[in-house]
């Protein structure tokens, strides 16, 4: 139980999927300016990348590696993506249409969310076990809403705040997620 | 279509630049410039992959029918990253070791999706052509001399096809900031807030 606790600690603050691994930044910029999307990115993305981390890895160990089709492994993760992201699509035009059309276009592009590939990809690098994919799967989607929300906060203080004209917009926010990550850096003395 | 070929090559090398003018792309942007060499490499992978999902979207963009057509796209440019993968592990294994997980994630990079989605489905094989070169050659240009501000500060060093060279001097004390990933989200907030003073003009 400790080895999956450490696991999810390193996977959820150490190793943060958007401010150490640099993954997902294009959602992460795109849906942090309103809290209200960012909390909807953040699910969305919890969501599709638990299962798309549990479904990745039976289909690489049952699938791939049992009949040597490794090189497939690209095209056959990003088959499985798509059409999970799809099907969250319908489901939330379907029950919560106002998330939905607060989401727009953000949705459609979880598919080329590279957090979700990143993050199934690197649960076969490591050579997880199915739990241990299973926890980081779920450890890194929540540090990447934890990272999006922290941030999305910091973004409605800076709408308030005067900024120089050229820093403007995405500018102003670069740099600040550069702070927020150097306080995540301080994390890599924990373990 | 009054635009000719020759500018929809070049409206890529300054006015459409991926990482800055349209904020896509970024994951490499800010993954694998801690080094002049990563970041050509990453480049030119990248506008190999463009290049011929451009090409072959735009032929088939009759062929395709408009409700499946992301996920065709998709196909199509999974294809051609795994062909340069392939390549890259044959050709190229050093540099496939340094750049690691953002190989396969090439296929996820919103600017290849979004040329499709926004070009080459539109338009003829030619022009398409242009704007994937275009597009993919201002990406790399922009990764490298990320790259190299980064590496200058960082390491004090310039790294090509292998060689390191050193730039600063023996009295320098490489500012070690700039190569963690604070660094490199600092350091492409500054240059975008470069190029939109400079842009403006």
């Amino acid at each position: 139980m400790g080895e999956y606790i450490l696991l999810a600690l390193s996977c959820i603050l150490i190793n943060n999927i958007l401010l150490a691994q640099y993954l997902g930044n294009c959602p992460f910029l795109g849906t942090s300016k309103k809290m209200e999307t960012a909390v909807g990115m953040a699910m969305a993305v919890v969501f599709v990348l638990v299962l798309a981390g549990v479904i990745t890895w039976v289909v690489d160990a049952y699938m791939l590696k049992k009949f040597g089709l490794e090189y497939l492994r690209t095209i056959a993760f990003i088959l499985v993506i798509a059409s999970l992201v799809q099907f969250v699509e319908m489901f939330l035009k379907k029950s919560i249409p106002a998330l939905y059309a607060g989401l727009g276009i953000f949705l459609p592009l979880i598919t080329t969310n590279c957090a979700v590939m990143g993050v199934c990809l690197i649960n076969i690098n490591e050579e997880y076990t199915f739990m241990q994919a299973l926890v980081a799967s779920f450890s890194y989607a929540s540090g990447f809403g934890l990272a999006l929300i922290l941030f999305a906060g910091v973004r409605e203080r800076i709408l308030l705040a005067r900024v120089p004209k050229p820093l403007q917009d995405t500018s102003i926010g670069l740099i600040t997620a550069g702070i927020l990550s150097l306080a995540f850096l301080a994390f890599k003395g924990m373990v | 279509m009054a635009k000719s070929i020759a500018q929809e090559f070049v409206k890529g090398l300054w006015d459409e630049v991926p990482p800055f003018r349209l904020v896509l792309g970024l994951c490499p942007t800010l993954a694998v410039t801690k080094t002049v060499e990563n970041g050509i490499g990453m480049g030119m992978a990248t506008t190999f992959v463009l290049v011929c999902s451009n090409i072959l979207i735009s032929a088939l963009r009759k062929v395709i029918p408009s409700k499946v057509r992301i996920a065709a796209f998709i196909i199509v440019i999974a294809t051609f990253v795994t062909v340069v993968e392939l390549l890259m592990q044959a050709f190229v294994y050093p540099l496939f070791l340094k750049l690691g997980i953002f190989i396969p994630l090439i296929v996820v990079n919103c600017i290849l999706l979004g040329r499709a989605e926004a070009f080459a489905s539109k338009n003829a094989i030619m022009p398409s052509l242009a704007d994937g070169m275009g597009i993919g050659i201002g990406y790399t240009i922009a990764l490298a001399s990320l790259g190299a501000v980064r590496e200058l500060f960082g390491a004090g060093t310039l790294t090509i096809w292998e060689k390191s060279i050193p730039i600063m001097g023996a009295a320098f004390e490489p500012f070690k900031f700039m190569v963690e990933a604070p660094g490199a989200f600092i350091c492409l907030g500054l240059m975008l807030c470069f190029m939109n003073i400079v842009g403006k003009k």
